[in-house]
């Protein structure tokens, strides 16, 4: 069974803002019954320009229903301008994560909206123009650059992942590969010389990055920090004295805590509660 | 919402194990401990106790016990059966399956150039779109070469039983191996290996309420075999590594269960199933059923339900403690739905939305009422937020990725 976070189930049994805008400034379509998910995004602008309805129609799975009802929450009252740089990122971020295999329904949340936009402009979204890689779920070249470049993804299951490209037949993996590789160099991304860490050297390291810093830092603000466990890329952590009851605390989890563990030791971390 | 009653009807994932099995495993996980290999009465009476689980699962297949090797599971059965039949014919490359094999077959016969370092010839047959087979196409697939057939008695998926005996009859009269996985039939149809000719047949403990953690490969007396687990004597050498004594013991009592079981399994689970199939095509329309509707296990049911998606009816039955399954692509993982649906040639407009329900003798009418009234409403919520709902007369099964690799 899938690990949804509360808010995906949430907005799954009780999804907000269901339905169409008969007379919607912007509708964008994404997806199709073939390929397993599908979103018809619809907004409204009000007359100071900003979106002031949003309704959605979904085929899909719970994380899609749920990308799509956090989707048009996130867009309300924003200008397109604003609603145009929200990433599918963000869209998982509202949902307090999606499992990794569910990240290109947050995609189909972004692609939606960015199609509702240049409808709404009346111009063509630059995807059809590029070469169809995974002819399985339609998926160009384009996409794949756009989801390696925004998601800083750097091998073929995380493309799949993302973008679904290669989760059919999987006759264009080598071509993804390609991609990843072209669009991985030619952004300047070197992947990190770091010389593979053994568990062991990876917990120390670990371990030293807490007692030298993170801890004294939030000990500074009354707060502290304990190292509970180690297992695979997750680090569990209890917060201890004023953080553990501190409003702002998961932000200190995720932008300070996990963001130096990314920095210092390895950059696939993730900081959990244990 | 609290926990709900579960209500589960998930049983051809797997069983609750009949209490009557548990009673009889109990005293071998504590005071029985002896290794039935042992040269000391204390041992010696376990060995004895694994031979009347052996006596117990050959009565239930028309078998004798000196036919009968526990394994650890129906996918070891399989990889024994198909590994050792290439063994015993080296000079021969060719595989017959179908293209609805459970992965435990299917998997394997895609994996054996690397497993061997020969190159092999699979040849999977298609099934008609009621998941039946053709014997006929069966009959011409068969070559000079065709070292092992391996066919499944009946689907996981759908319960569309294949007509064993008679391809057991025409493998043999060819002189080639025949090897069946019957992990969902056994215990739930009528099974004779007196009349069914086949070399090979595996089965699971936990698919007819015994254990997880024991299967059962039949090896016909006289067929050539080449152990897969290579180590001790147990097992007359056929099957190397100490027993799953406590395993052993109550997979034999399961199956002595479910030869008793058997009638009520075709007639009251069968009526169970067919109220709940038949309330729900009556009751949600753009309802399909996957499968053909006579030549299937008694317990379960496959239906689709048009322009909606497994995982999220699947989700919503959850709620109501209601354990089912689907063969949508999102409740695996992979993206694609079913290889059983696909194969079958079920139109994407239904394959996404596919949900099993798959009963036992432990299922009740209250409980087929109670999805009979919680279910159509789910439908209906899913069905006024998908974009192909209200569209559903411009759709003609397929949606609109044109170049859509499926069902190829």
């Amino acid at each position: 069974m899938w690990d949804y976070t509360e808010i995906v189930q949430d907005h799954f049994l009780n999804p907000r803002n269901v339905g169409v805008i008969e007379d919607a400034d912007g509708v964008g379509d994404v997806g199709s019954l073939s390929c397993g998910d599908a979103l018809k995004f619809y907004f409204k602008l009000g007359d100071d320009g900003r979106i002031a309805d949003a309704k959605f129609m979904t085929f899909g799975c719970a994380s899609a229903i749920a990308s799509s009802s956090a989707l048009t929450l996130m867009v309300m009252g924003k200008t397109l301008e604003e609603a145009e740089k929200i990433t599918n990122e963000d869209i998982a971020d509202f949902l307090g994560g999606l499992p990794k295999e569910k990240m290109h329904c947050s995609v189909m949340g972004r692609e939606a909206l960015e199609a509702s936009i240049a409808n709404y402009r009346g111009v063509e979204l630059p995807k059809s123009e590029g070469e169809v890689v995974c002819e399985c779920f339609g998926v160009t070249d384009v996409d794949i650059k756009r989801a390696i470049a925004e998601s800083n993804l750097k091998t073929l299951d995380e493309v799949t992942n993302f973008t679904k490209a290669g989760g059919g037949c999987g006759k264009c993996e080598e071509r993804i590969q390609e991609i990843i590789d072209e669009t991985r160099s030619s952004a300047k991304i070197i992947p990190l010389k770091v010389p593979r860490m053994t568990n062991m050297q990876k917990i120390k390291k670990i371990e030293d990055l807490f007692e030298r810093e993170i801890r004294p830092n939030l000990k500074r603000d009354s707060g502290d920090i304990e190292l509970v466990d180690v297992d695979g890329n997750d680090v569990y952590v209890s917060l201890r004295g004023a953080c553990g009851s501190c409003a702002k605390s998961q932000i200190t989890l995720k932008d300070y805590v996990e963001k130096k563990l990314r920095e210092e030791v390895l950059d696939s971390l993730v900081v959990k509660e244990a | 919402m609290s926990d709900p009653k579960t209500i589960y009807m998930d049983n051809n994932a797997t069983t609750r194990v009949a209490p009557e099995v548990l009673e009889v495993m109990m005293p071998y996980f504590s005071e029985l401990y002896g290794n039935p290999s042992s040269m000391h009465r204390f041992g010696d009476q376990v060995g004895k106790a694994i031979e009347v689980a052996r006596g117990q699962v050959a009565d239930l297949l028309g078998a004798k016990p000196s036919e009968i090797v526990f394994t650890s599971c129906g996918t070891e059965s399989d990889s024994t059966a198909i590994l050792s039949a290439l063994q015993a014919c080296p000079d021969k490359r060719h595989i017959v399956t179908s293209r609805v094999e459970h992965p435990a077959v299917k998997n394997l016969c895609e994996s054996l150039d690397r497993l061997t370092g020969h190159k092999h010839t699979i040849t999977s047959l298609h099934v008609e779109s009621d998941g039946t087979i053709d014997l006929d196409k069966f009959e011409k697939s068969l070559t000079e070469e065709t070292a092992i057939i391996s066919m499944m008695w009946a689907n996981n998926e759908t319960g569309v039983i294949f007509p064993i005996k008679k391809m057991a009859a025409i493998a043999k009269a060819r002189g080639i191996l025949f090897h069946t996985d019957a992990v969902q039939a056994v215990g739930k149809v009528p099974i004779d290996l007196q009349d069914v000719p086949v070399d090979f047949l595996s089965l699971s403990g936990h698919k007819l309420h015994g254990p997880k953690g024991v299967g059962v490969l039949y090896v016909r007396k006289g067929t050539p075999y080449m152990p897969f687990l290579i180590g001790g004597h147990q097992e007359g050498g056929r099957r190397g590594g100490t027993e799953n004594v406590t395993g052993i013991i109550g997979l034999g009592k399961a199956c002595e269960l479910a030869g008793h079981m058997l009638q009520t399994e075709n007639t009251v689970v069968r009526s169970l199933r067919d109220k709940l199939e038949n309330g729900l095509l009556e009751k949600v329309t753009h309802t399909i059923l996957n499968g053909h509707k006579e030549y299937r296990l008694p317990n379960t049911t496959n239906v689709s339900f048009e322009y909606i998606e497994g995982e999220a009816i699947l989700l919503h039955l959850d709620q109501f403690g209601i354990c089912a399954s689907s063969g949508s692509a999102c409740t695996s993982g992979s993206l694609e739905p079913s290889h059983v649906l696909r194969a079958m040639g079920v139109p994407f407009t239904a394959a996404h939305g596919s949900i099993r329900f798959s009963l036992s003798v432990y299922n009740t009418e209250e409980e087929v009422d109670f999805i009979l009234e919680k279910l159509p409403p789910i439908i209906a919520n899913l069905r006024a937020m998908s974009p192909f709902w209200e569209d559903r007369d411009k759709i003609a099964g397929g949606g609109s990725c044109s170049s859509c690799g499926f069902g190829k």
